[in-house]
């Protein structure tokens, strides 16, 4: 943002001919952002309603059955709650491993760490953060599965593909987004918080959690919604580890789908323009697109109210 | 005079003792629980790594250069990731011819140029909202449009300017940091010079946002080599014997080999697939390598 507004600014005023057009140009880039936005509503909507001119709405959000059907998809069932079931136990599940983790490493971090330490973490976080989702998937099926779960609870329990090896899978993935975001929260507290706190006779223990956290409070909030977005998102790590079977259950053993994991399933398979099944792909992907607009809002707008307390 | 006595009787300071006792245990076993909440992240880490090594390296050391320059077969033994390994490095320099002008332009018009009014309010909230869509999304959006409305097909191109597209706000966010990090007074001065305002930013403010530009670049596109999702619904393809001599031909892509190798059920593909892990992680460390040295070496400290 230029930061001197234009009749303050001492720049030459009579900008040199060809400099509207380079403006104008910028201008262009910029706006095509905006296209960008316009293009992924514009394709979604389209098949969307496409799909919806050969599918009830109504079975589509409320049956309990996704069953696409053979080749051109005809006849298939699209009832997206088992989608949405599966997507909700991944979802949820990857806070479970990820939030406390997330948490704990954000307040170690920001509250006990040395810098040393600090500089060390730092970097492994963003390293988690940025193994390829295809490699931490293959991670899910070649180690959570067989040397973690099944030993515990049991190889007849828990199936190859399961929801719990994609929710911990998910959950290594965001854990980096909530502690880096919470840890940005915990050190915008005030040090004059800490110390006052200090002065009292706290403990360490008693500043983190409460004053720091309870002070950071939307700033963690915000990430874990954004975690949990990113959760709903991912696809090729719930693919690999929490199989293609979509179904209404809540037993994290047991293997599911989720409506990332359905859209890659389709499109492996051939599809042709214009069938009910290609047409699907859209409407889970409206689905989708809703769901992580709603979220990134609601925490863009806690983020807005965090800033203002602290300005 | 009664609650200081109260105060300081055995049994009130019995009492205070303990607590304070409670409260050392508490704040050791609190450091304990969050040591550990911080190591298991670690834990994982090193795990993981260690999976990837432990199930490909065989694979890999047994014979690299086949490994590198064979194209895929039915016979894991024979499997190699030549055309995955091409189109990727074709896909992420396309990908970057597309992506970086567009972004930094972007970023310099919302940063220098773009006057404080709703327009821009909603530009800049609309970028913020397109790195929060999941990347499944955009590959619906390379599918519908690029793919099918333009007729691209699966290929090349069509695969670059969805990932190109993906990769767009991240970058204008990372040149716009870079830019913002740039004082004013260096503005100030190249105004007070008689230069217009696109001189101080083409002559001042640009050279100077430069390494901070180009390395969230780099980090931008070492993500978008690493995904699978847009590539897979637009529908590139894994098997596939040619190397790609034009924008409309089909390209393979890494981290689409990857899945697929894990999706099968032979142990050996899934030893093929830790290797093809191990050639994108040390890819994805180079690349995040030459980011981070940029970094270091050309920041200006200001």
């Amino acid at each position: 943002m230029a930061t001197t507004p234009p009749e303050l600014s001492i720049a030459r005023r009579r900008a040199r001919t060809g400099e509207r057009l380079i403006v104008n140009a910028l201008f262009v880039c910029a706006v095509l952002s905006v296209a960008v936005t316009v293009g992924i509503i514009a394709v979604l909507l389209v098949d969307t309603v496409e799909f919806f001119r050969e599918s009830s709405l109504l079975k589509f959000l409320t049956g309990t059955v996704w069953a696409p059907g053979r080749g051109a998809g005809e006849g298939g069932r699209y009832g997206v709650l088992p989608l949405v079931n599966g997507t909700l136990l991944i979802g949820l599940g990857s806070l479970v491993v990820g939030l406390p983790l997330g948490l704990l490493t954000a307040i170690y971090m920001s509250e006990y760490a040395s810098s040393r330490v600090r500089n060390v973490l730092k970097p492994t976080l963003e390293i988690l953060a940025g193994i390829p989702t295809v490699v931490i998937g293959f991670f899910a099926l070649q180690f959570i599965t067989p040397t973690l779960l099944r030993p515990i609870f049991g190889a007849d329990q828990v199936f190859i593909f399961n929801a719990a090896s994609g929710s911990i899978a998910v959950g290594l993935m965001i854990l980096p987004i909530i502690a880096s975001i919470s840890e940005d929260a915990m050190r915008a507290v005030p040090a004059s918080l800490r110390e006052a706190a200090f002065g009292l006779g706290s403990t360490r223990r008693q500043v983190s959690l409460r004053v720091v956290v309870p002070a950071a409070l939307s700033g963690i909030a915000a990430s874990v919604i954004l975690g949990l977005s990113r959760a709903v998102g991912e696809t090729m790590a719930v693919t690999i580890a929490a199989g293609n079977s979509p179904k209404m259950t809540l037993n994290f053993f047991e293997s599911i789908q989720t409506l990332t994991a359905s859209i890659a399933q389709t499109v492996g398979g051939e599809v042709a323009s214009g069938t009910p099944r290609y047409n699907a792909l859209f409407a889970v992907g409206m689905t989708l697109f809703l769901m992580t607009l709603v979220m990134n809002l609601i925490s863009a707008r806690i983020v807005r109210r965090y800033r203002q307390v602290y300005s | 005079m009664s609650s200081l006595t109260e105060a300081l009787a055995p049994s009130t300071l019995r009492r205070g003792a303990s607590r304070t006792a409670a409260k050392i245990t508490l704040d050791v076993v609190f450091s304990a629980v969050l040591f550990v909440g911080t190591i298991v992240g670690v834990v994982a880490l090193a795990t993981l790594i260690w999976t990837i090594v432990d199930n490909g390296w065989a694979r890999l050391a047994a014979d690299p250069i086949a490994f590198l320059s064979n194209y895929v077969s039915r016979l894991p033994a024979r499997s190699g990731i030549k055309a995955a390994l091409v189109g990727s490095t074709y896909l992420m320099v396309l990908t970057a011819l597309f992506c970086f002008p567009v972004g930094v332009g972007a970023a310099i018009y919302l940063e220098e140029f773009a006057p404080r009014n709703r327009v821009t309010n909603f530009v800049e909230a609309n970028i913020a909202n397109l790195a929060g869509v999941p990347s499944v999304v955009y590959g619906l959006l390379g599918l519908g449009i690029f793919a099918r409305f333009f007729r691209m097909g699966p290929s090349l191109l069509a695969g670059a300017l969805t990932l190109a597209v993906m990769s767009l706000p991240v970058i204008i966010v990372a040149a716009r940091e870079a830019i913002r990090a740039v004082p004013e007074s260096i503005r100030l001065g190249a105004y007070a010079l008689g230069a217009t305002k696109w001189q101080a930013v083409r002559r001042q403010v640009l050279p100077a946002a430069l390494p901070g530009t180009l390395t969230g670049t780099i980090l931008a596109l070492s993500r978008a080599i690493g995904e699978t999702a847009p590539l897979l619904v637009i529908g590139l393809p894994v098997v596939i014997f040619t190397l790609p001599n034009d924008l409309r031909d089909p390209v393979s892509a890494l981290p689409l080999l990857i899945f697929n190798w894990t999706s099968r059920p032979q142990a050996a593909f899934a030893e093929a697939a830790a290797a093809a892990s191990i050639v994108l992680l040390a890819l994805l460390l180079a690349m995040n390598a030459v980011a981070i040295f940029l970094r270091n070496r050309y920041t200006i400290r200001w």
